[in-house]
């Protein structure tokens, strides 16, 4: 019995070492151990032996019960290892093949500087207003101290639906000053940016339609120099801590002192270039101390509160911000110019 | 506004500042310059050269070599074909190296084996006409001794061109602010540099005639329209000789920008240009009775104008008269009727001061800005006419162009005033931020001509029409103290809470959700043709056709204020479609213009959509649900819209909120519509109004307890006639699921057999669960029941 436990214990291991998978394993287990297996069988003869005998063979026997679970253990686990192994080879994938994805639209080029512009200004405690575009030339113009001479009102310059001049697609957002100024309590401190309209054929920097940001800030002790440093500070935000700015004296009928602002040429450093056609300076805005005359037409005291207001256009802004060559292509919106932003 | 340095330096010396100093200190106190050209830019190389001696060249019957004094220590050769020459001429020579107008490059040579070291000029080859340089031949070498204008001059060989022609100047170009009419002259910007540089500025004061003299008895003046002509100053010049001017003040009236045509002529552009102040020269012959009447045209008069071109009159625009036709447009353009020609023998000269809206009205209705007109109607001083006058007459006499006949006629019907203004340094201080000492302040307007007294009255000068108040005052003190010596600052006061509105919110939201739906922002012209009306099929009698027209638009394509942006969207698609552009998906948040009874216009925010490619009902239908669940907005209604002409009628929906208001409209494109905008695909938009969408958004959500059961979900298919609806199926569905039946979501519509002809197959999802329970088999037999028999009953829909 003996023997034949040992050959068993041989030939069921070197069986079951060289099973190729899980199943002719569990045919092995069933074989060596299962009811009618060859252990089994075997053990069952066990009542046949010796008093002396049975106790050894039984520890024997055990041995190999245990040494071929043990091995069918082992060999499965390390069958399941390889088989996972070889599943995940095959699983393999190329993956440089570009992923699926789902592309979102986007915003256009102008709106993404507005956006900007109006992040900052935000942060600054102003709010931002709409206003129309179908206006009075009560509040274009005549409001805006700007007199019934003036060379803007002229039908080659502004759009008109009245024969008498009176109604009008505003040239500007500065309109929204005095909307701004009659609907608000002060102090004030708001930009409005919109659509405005000239009387300019379509050309690389023209167009008849167009954009610009109004802001303006109403307080008490407001000065200049609270407009230098509130806009410096928004261009520094805009075009980097570094951008060197200057003011220069200008008119406009509604501010007094009046300034335009430029920002030195990031091109050239200042030295001259074609981008700002050799002045070394590109010009983004127009602004100034809003006229007394402005202040009090709206009712508002201007021994107490003062205020300064600026109008920027967009369309520049966003093409050198994009290095976009033509303002065409801002209407044109052809999606292969819309998808690059 | 075109400036000579060589001129201003005349009134104030700043020959040692760079021209690029100079354009930057000028823009800097707000006289902002444009361009600085030099007449010489284009020449280098060319000097003077005298012709030693000259011989036939040797293998040519025309050419002759000329050994030249170039200043150097030897002549050098140089071959010529010209012939007008002769020995001892001076003549411009080309050195090897130099440079012409147009880019020509003169280099050292053989002419038919002879050597030639540079060329010979003609005044052509040189950039300029017989025009500059009216007493020499074009065609041939431009000998500087035989021109009269140069003869005196006798340069040295050697001095370089420019110097010789008097070339070497530098014209400034300025862009002047329409409120500061003055500085368009010569005087008025040398004030201003003056200023700016605190320098000395030297005003030369022609001599002065007292009284009217011989004049009273030759020429009556009457201003009839005191109004629109606050003031007419006449001379009379009498012997006249035209002739040409000569050369210096031909160069500055081309530096200036204006075309010599003879020397009155001359003289009245002279004096614009140096005082600003626009002149007219009369044949004083032409002027019938020698009777000046100043008046507004009558209805049926015209004018024949200098430019040769013919005008009717109309009442306002205001005229020079003689006694029986006008004579001149006022302030724009002189009659062909009076015009200095040749043999003009007596002249008389116009100095003016009229209104600038007038001029202005009558210059626009002409069609015709002239120098004159573009000055006149920013409106000029009063004070300047005497001054301009009699500088007029100064110069007839310097250029022997006549002799000025003894006094001068001056209406002023009414009394002129000056501006006077206070001082108010604290104020000033207080608007710039800035800690300005009132005496730097005095010393500022100073310089600017403003006469401040010791009690801080400030006389403004009388070409400073636009200083009128104390911010103007300010603004004068900041420009000349330096904008950018002022303080930076931050504004202090009161905290404001900046930010959005709830609406702009919900507009930046729905913005967002059609970027990530994959809809690109496009953005649109507000105006459109009449004819896009047509284009989108809207029959002649639509309401929304009644809209806004602009009375003066640049073209039929953009004259009216869109009511709809259903043409603008389209117009991008076959745009992009044009430009075989695929699967295109475009959005816009854009306004529509309205008329109201005022005149204006209410201009609601419209959404639209727009796509084609890979599109279909369904997907741009999914679209606008998740925009509306987006917002919240609660139980939106599609109902199918067969009348609407722009688009499909079997594939068209009204967007519908609960109350019944519409929200939009969504579908295909109608295909003749599209074949409009030239699109063979199908085109697929929904305008919805962003006011109505923003008025329902919904609340913030409020937490709703997650379900503590398992839910039951039972798929449902019935069969129905096609005429019933999924939507009329899923609301049977839900009125008889209470209370257990939480969802039933539509999975498919099935037509074919078994299905008979006539009729579809239509299977839901549905979903049942109770609060308090899992739901036991039995409890949702009973709901399917009842949902099934009120299939059944209402719309004879029978499960499958």
């Amino acid at each position: 019995m003996k023997e034949r436990l040992k050959e068993l214990r041989e030939t069921s291991l070197a069986a079951i070492h060289s099973a190729e998978n899980t199943a002719a394993l569990e045919q092995l287990r069933v074989k060596y151990l299962g009811k009618k297996g060859e252990l089994t069988a075997l053990l069952k003869q066990m009542g046949r032996l010796s008093a002396e005998e049975r106790p050894v063979m039984g520890q024997l026997a055990n041995e190999v019960r245990s040494a071929l679970e043990d091995t069918l253990e082992q060999c499965r686990i390390r069958l399941e290892e390889q088989a996972l192994a070889r599943r995940l080879e095959a699983e393999a994938l190329d993956v440089t093949i570009p992923g699926e994805t789902h592309t979102p639209g986007h915003r256009h080029p102008m709106y993404i500087v507005l956006d900007e512009i109006e992040r900052i200004f935000i942060g600054m405690g102003f709010s931002v207003l709409d206003g129309g575009e179908v206006e009075t030339a009560d509040y274009n113009f005549t409001r805006l101290n700007t007199d019934d001479a003036h060379p803007a009102r002229e039908w080659s310059d502004t759009f008109y639906f009245t024969e008498d001049s009176s109604i009008l697609l505003r040239t500007q957002t500065s309109p929204m000053q005095v909307h701004a100024m009659e609907s608000r309590t002060l102090p004030i401190r708001m930009i409005a940016p919109g659509r405005v309209y000239r009387k300019d054929e379509v050309d690389a920097t023209h167009s008849p339609m167009f954009h610009q940001i109004e802001g303006m800030a109403i307080d008490r002790g407001v000065t200049m120099g609270d407009l230098k440093g509130t806009l410096n500070e928004v261009v520094r935000r805009l075009y980097g801590e570094n951008t060197v700015t200057r003011f220069r004296p200008h008119h406009f009928p509604f501010t007094e002192p009046s300034c335009e602002m430029d920002v030195q040429c990031h091109k050239c450093g200042g030295r001259g270039c074609p981008t700002c056609k050799g002045e070394g300076w590109i010009e983004i805005l127009g602004a100034g101390m809003i006229h007394p005359k402005v202040l009090q037409g709206c009712g508002i005291n201007t021994d107490v509160y003062s205020g300064w207001a600026f109008g920027m256009g967009l369309e520049r802004l966003a093409l050198r911000r994009f290095q976009i060559s033509d303002l065409r292509l801002i209407f044109e919106n052809d999606v292969r110019f819309l998808e690059q932003f | 506004m075109l400036l000579s340095r060589n001129w201003l330096n005349e009134f104030v010396d700043v020959s040692d500042i760079s021209d690029h100093a100079f354009s930057e200190d000028m823009t800097l106190s707000g006289s902002k310059v444009e361009t600085v050209a030099r007449p010489d830019a284009e020449i280098s190389g060319v000097v003077v050269g005298q012709i030693l001696e000259m011989v036939r060249h040797e293998n040519s019957d025309h050419m002759w070599v000329c050994q030249i004094d170039v200043g150097g220590a030897e002549p050098i050769q140089v071959v010529t074909g010209a012939q007008n020459q002769k020995v001892g001429d001076f003549v411009p020579v080309a050195l090897p190296g130099a440079s012409l107008p147009g880019g020509k490059v003169i280099e050292r040579g053989t002419l038919r084996g002879v050597e030639s070291n540079g060329m010979c000029c003609s005044y052509q080859e040189l950039g300029m006409t017989d025009r500059d340089w009216p007493h020499s031949v074009v065609d041939g070498l431009f000998i500087l001794n035989s021109d009269p204008d140069l003869a005196a001059e006798a340069p040295a060989p050697g001095t370089p061109i420019a110097t010789a022609l008097h070339l070497d100047d530098s014209v400034v170009e300025f862009e002047i602010t329409p409120n500061r009419p003055d500085c368009l002259s010569i005087i008025g910007l040398a004030r201003e540099v003056a200023a700016t540089y605190d320098r000395t500025l030297w005003l030369h004061t022609p001599p002065r005639t007292e009284g009217t003299g011989e004049m009273e008895s030759l020429v009556r003046i009457d201003d009839e329209a005191p109004a629109l002509c606050p003031r007419y100053t006449a001379r009379l010049v009498r012997n006249v000789k035209i002739a040409p001017s000569p050369l210096w003040l031909r160069e500055r009236l081309r530096a200036g920008g204006v075309r010599p045509i003879n020397n009155i002529v001359d003289i009245t552009n002279y004096v614009m240009l140096e005082y600003g102040q626009p002149m007219h020269a009369f044949d004083f012959s032409c002027v019938d009775g020698g009777h000046i009447i100043i008046r507004e045209a009558r209805a049926g008069e015209s004018i024949q104008t200098l430019d040769g071109k013919d005008h009717a009159l109309s009442a306002g625009m205001l005229c020079i008269c003689d006694e029986h036709k006008p004579v001149c447009v006022a302030g724009v353009m002189g009659g062909a009727n009076s015009e200095i020609v040749g043999d003009t023998a007596m002249v008389l000269f116009e100095c003016a001061n009229f209104n600038g809206p007038s001029v202005r009205r009558t210059a626009a209705a002409l069609g015709m800005r002239t120098d004159a007109s573009a000055r006149y109607e920013k409106g000029l001083d009063p004070q300047c006419t005497v001054l301009a006058v009699e500088r007029a007459c100064e110069l007839v006499a310097l250029l022997g162009a006549g002799e000025v006949v003894d006094g001068m006629i001056d209406i002023l019907p009414a009394p002129l005033h000056e501006t006077t203004l206070a001082l108010e340094p604290e104020k000033i201080n207080a608007l710039l931020g800035t800690d300005i000492a009132p005496e730097e302040m005095r010393r500022i307007l100073e310089r600017l001509r403003f006469a401040v007294d010791a009690d801080d009255t400030v006389h403004v000068p009388s070409w400073r029409g636009d200083v009128a108040h104390y911010s103007d005052i300010a603004e004068e003190v900041a420009r000349f103290y330096g904008y950018n010596r002022i303080p930076v600052t931050l504004l202090r006061g009161d905290t404001t809470c900046g930010g959005y509105t709830p609406e702009q919110q919900t507009e930046s939201a729905l913005g967002e959700c059609c970027r990530a739906l994959g809809y690109d922002e496009i953005i649109t012209y507000s105006f459109i043709s009449p004819g896009c009306y047509d284009k989108i099929r809207w029959v002649a009698d639509d309401p929304r056709r009644d809209s806004l027209k602009i009375l003066n638009p640049l073209g039929e394509d953009t004259s009216i204020m869109r009511t709809s942006v259903l043409p603008s969207m389209l117009e991008i698609l076959a745009r992009n479609y044009s430009f075989r552009n695929t699967n295109v998906r475009l959005y816009e948040i854009g306004r529509i213009y309205n008329r109201r009874p005022d005149g204006l216009a209410d201009e609601p925010k419209v959404l639209v959509l727009g796509a084609y490619g890979g599109m279909d009902f369904y997907r741009l239908k999914g679209a606008v649900e998740t925009l509306l669940r987006v917002l919240r907005i609660p139980d939106v209604r599609f109902a199918a819209e067969r009348d609407n002409p722009s688009y499909h009628p079997g594939r068209c929906a009204v967007v519908l909120a609960a109350d019944g208001t519409e929200l939009g409209v969504l579908g295909q494109v109608h295909p003749l519509v599209a074949k409009n905008y030239g699109v063979e695909e199908e085109l697929y938009c929904a305008e919805l109004r962003f006011d109505r969408l923003f008025a329902r958004t919904g609340a913030t959500p409020v937490y709703v307890p997650l379900p503590r059961f398992p839910a039951v979900t039972r798929d449902l298919s019935v069969t129905c006639a096609e005429e019933v609806t999924v939507a009329q199926l899923a609301e049977e569905i839900r009125a008889n699921g209470a209370p257990y039946l939480e969802r039933a979501d539509f999975v498919e519509v099935y037509r074919g057999a078994p299905v008979p002809p006539g009729r579809k197959s239509v299977t839901f999802s549905l979903s049942l669960r109770a609060d308090d329970q899992t739901l036991t088999v039995e409890h949702a037999d009973a709901a399917m029941a009842a949902i099934l028999s009120g299939l059944e009953r209402t719309l004879d829909a029978h499960i499958r």
